[in-house]
């Protein structure tokens, strides 16, 4: 390894920036998962019997289910016994008020970053801040309302808008899907709900933010959001935990509907708490997010920057049941010191003249290893279907690994599938290219990695596009070698 | 300005440079010619800092700083540039974005403040015209699909950018053309000045009678084995490096 390797190596130990958490009097459950706990759950948010029921025949089917163990990825075996299913901060916040906010809460929410008060929100993101289990409180409420939409938090929503929640919940994801998405049916302590009505162009982006702080406190939350004809949402999904010793579990679903011409945009910076360089702690990320395009014409484009987590498993998939219905998956996923991320997705074309299109880009640094999990099926009816999949890794240094498992199926002659894979690694050349222009070498490599990543922040909010190269670029800090 | 004196290098346990003594002053070309594998090439890598190569002895003197100690961008922040044989290329950045990367990073090196948007633009694009560089190549990725001609003129352009002080120009000439060695030639000549010094590094004559060299050196299994003027050079096109290896086996 030349000097300049082992300088980079030295680098690649930047700290994780949000590994602090606040002293807040916790409101938990006992330990431990039994029908008995998904029924203490299910009274403490005062749900209506039919959801108690739908929750009980999820934890019924989780009984007869075992861990998957397919994914390249390895961990103990999770103790799901010795995880609290609800821990909500204790003071139940209202939600009328900012100043009825334990000013804690508002305080973490600062450090993160969140805009949480609506006079520094004139930039208009609306933003549903879940702490741990609990949704603390949604800005732009009203504003949204006058459009028609609804954007509240998931037990609002079950208490709210019964009928809608009833006639979407599960029609995604069915909760039989998979042993996570299983567990979070059971369990789910809360989440966001949006509804678009027809043709209506939600008139600012929504923002989620998700913050693990409880010790040993899994999160379970749900988000579910429809898009009726001709509507259109941008979505933002952020998520930060404090440093822990021990792992964390976080097992979200995310179900989206699209109906005719309508368009959901859903993206994700994801900077869970990744472990530490011996690959102690860090949180357990096993997420099921899929969407259905339902109507005609209709689009669904997942993008995601995947930095956190010490285990990612994580495939946002398109479901093209509409006729000429497009299903787009762009994603960054990095990894360093131990983690390991099982990620891609999953485009199911059935209609007529569908088409998608996946861009992953994977970089590994550390001994992290880093995969690219994707399928591609066309069924007996998607005339015309097409996709592109590009698959790109970017190794940095020699202890790490990129690996791609594309699943292509075709059962229509007539559709169009190509695939594309690169793995390169940023060498030496290139580091001495930069530097003898002037940059140091956390720089060249932050802007090299920001240039391989350019096409998915392409598709990211301006905001977030700026705040996911940022992101990188501290991650990175010390990664190369 | 730059003083080199007894520089031994090998890489991988080959000696490639043999004791190099070199001295170059402020305002002077120097032109250092010789067959291929002679240590050309590394010669100017080691200045600029590549860490391949072991420096087994001698020294390298920067206006009087001990170069050898510096990291490679602060060797380019002191005002030294290379313009590379093979130019690097880096997909997703674009050449304007780089450029700017760059110059803002000398510049912050030296304590200045960063250099306006718009003003910077106007300043890349004008030397860009001056280069007969297709400007559609500025917003393209650092390098990528451009023709050997245009890689060697985008190097010429990071140059004409920085404005460093000492300028080392490792076979700027290969790959191009007539038309292509006379633009290029004429960026380098814009920057001839009383406080800049040049070092071209070449195998052919040809771009020295664009950019007239006050020295001439022939640098061959790792020594610099002579030293002359211009003519130097021009008597070198004709009778090739035979006659002074052996000149040099009888002296």
């Amino acid at each position: 390894m030349s000097d300049q390797n082992k300088e980079l190596q030295e680098l690649a130990s930047k700290e994780y920036e949000h590994g602090w958490s606040t002293e807040i009097e916790a409101e938990r459950i006992p330990k431990g998962l039994s029908e008995e706990i998904v029924r203490i759950i299910s009274a403490k948010k005062g749900e209506p019997q039919w959801l108690l029921d739908w929750r009980l025949k999820a934890f019924a089917h989780f009984q007869k289910l075992e861990e998957p163990r397919w994914s390249k990825v390895s961990y103990p075996a999770i103790d799901l016994q010795g995880l609290y299913y609800y821990s909500a901060p204790k003071q139940e916040p209202l939600k009328e008020s900012l100043d009825e906010v334990d000013p804690k809460l508002l305080e973490t929410f600062d450090k993160l970053g969140i805009p949480l008060e609506e006079q520094k929100q004139l930039a208009g993101v609306a933003v549903d801040a879940v702490f741990d289990s609990v949704s603390v409180r949604t800005t732009f409420r009203e504003k949204l309302a006058e459009a028609g939409v609804i954007f509240c938090s998931f037990s609002d929503a079950v208490r709210e808008h019964p009928d809608l929640v009833k006639k979407y919940l599960g029609s995604v994801v069915p909760y039989t899907d998979n042993y996570y998405a299983t567990l979070n049916s059971a369990v789910f302590s809360d989440g966001s709900f949006v509804y678009i009505p027809e043709g209506t162009r939600c008139p600012m982006e929504l923002s989620t933010y998700f913050r693990i702080n409880d010790q040993k406190s899994g999160q379970f939350e749900r988000t579910l959001i429809v898009a009726e004809a001709g509507a259109y949402v941008s979505y933002l999904e952020g998520c930060t935990a404090p440093q822990r010793d021990e792992n964390q579990l976080h097992a979200a679903v995310v179900e989206l509907v699209v109906l005719d011409d309508a368009e959901i945009k859903y993206s994700t910076v994801q900077n869970w708490y990744p472990g530490d360089e011996e690959g102690r702690g860090g949180i357990y990320n096993f997420v099921t997010k899929r969407g259905a395009c339902r109507g005609r014409n209709s689009k669904i484009s997942w993008t995601q920057v995947e930095t956190g987590s010490a285990i990612t498993w994580k495939y946002p998939s398109c479901l093209l049941q509409g006729d000429y219905s497009i299903g787009e998956f762009y994603s960054v996923a990095l990894t360093r010191h131990a983690q390991q991320a099982d990620t891609g997705t999953k485009m199911i074309h059935i209609g007529r003249g569908t088409r998608s299109t996946i861009v992953s880009k994977g970089i590994s640094a550390g001994r992290s290893q880093n995969s690219y999990r994707g399928e591609v099926k066309v069924m007996k009816g998607a005339i015309g279907a097409r996709n592109h999949s590009q698959c790109d890794s970017l190794l940095i240094g020699d202890h790490c690994g990129a690996h791609t498992f594309p699943y292509i199926e075709s059962q229509t002659p007539t559709a169009v599938l190509e695939h594309e894979a690169t793995t390169s690694k940023i060498s030496d050349d290139q580091l001495f290219y930069c530097r003898q222009r002037g940059m140091s070498e956390e720089d060249a490599v932050s802007m090299i990695v920001n240039g391989f990543c350019k096409e998915v922040f392409n598709e990211l909010p301006m905001e977030f596009a700026v705040e996911a190269g940022k992101l990188l670029a501290v991650s990175l800090e010390g990664a190369v070698g | 300005m730059l003083s080199v004196k007894g520089l031994k290098a090998s890489v991988g346990g080959t000696e490639i440079l043999r004791g190099v003594d070199l001295e170059i002053r402020p305002g002077e070309v120097h032109a250092i010619m010789g067959p291929n594998g002679s240590g050309k090439s590394t010669l100017s890598q080691i200045i600029c800092g590549r860490q391949d190569y072991d420096v087994t002895e001698g020294e390298v003197r920067f206006e009087g700083e001990d170069l050898l100690q510096l990291p490679v961008e602060e060797r380019a922040a002191r005002g030294i540039f290379l313009g590379f044989q093979y130019p690097i290329e880096i997909p997703g950045v674009s050449n304007t974005y780089f450029l700017r990367a760059a110059v803002n990073a000398v510049r912050a090196a030296r304590g200045e403040e960063e250099m306006d948007a718009a003003d910077f633009l106007r300043h890349v694009r004008a030397k860009a015209k001056l280069l007969e560089l297709d400007l559609a190549l500025l917003s393209r990725p650092v390098n990528v699909g451009f023709s050997g001609g245009e890689k060697k003129r985008n190097e010429i352009l990071q140059m004409m950018i920085l404005e460093p002080k000492l300028a080392l120009l490792d076979e700027t000439d290969s790959g191009l053309d007539i038309d292509a060695l006379r633009v290029v030639a004429e960026g380098v000549n814009a920057l001839r000045s009383a406080e800049r010094a040049i070092v071209v590094v070449t195998h052919y004559q040809r771009l020295l009678d664009y950019i007239v060299p006050d020295y001439v050196h022939v640098l061959s299994a790792g020594r610099i084995i002579k030293t002359g003027g211009k003519e130097l050079a021009l008597e070198l096109e004709e009778r090739g490096y035979g006659w002074l290896l052996e000149e040099k086996l009888q002296a």
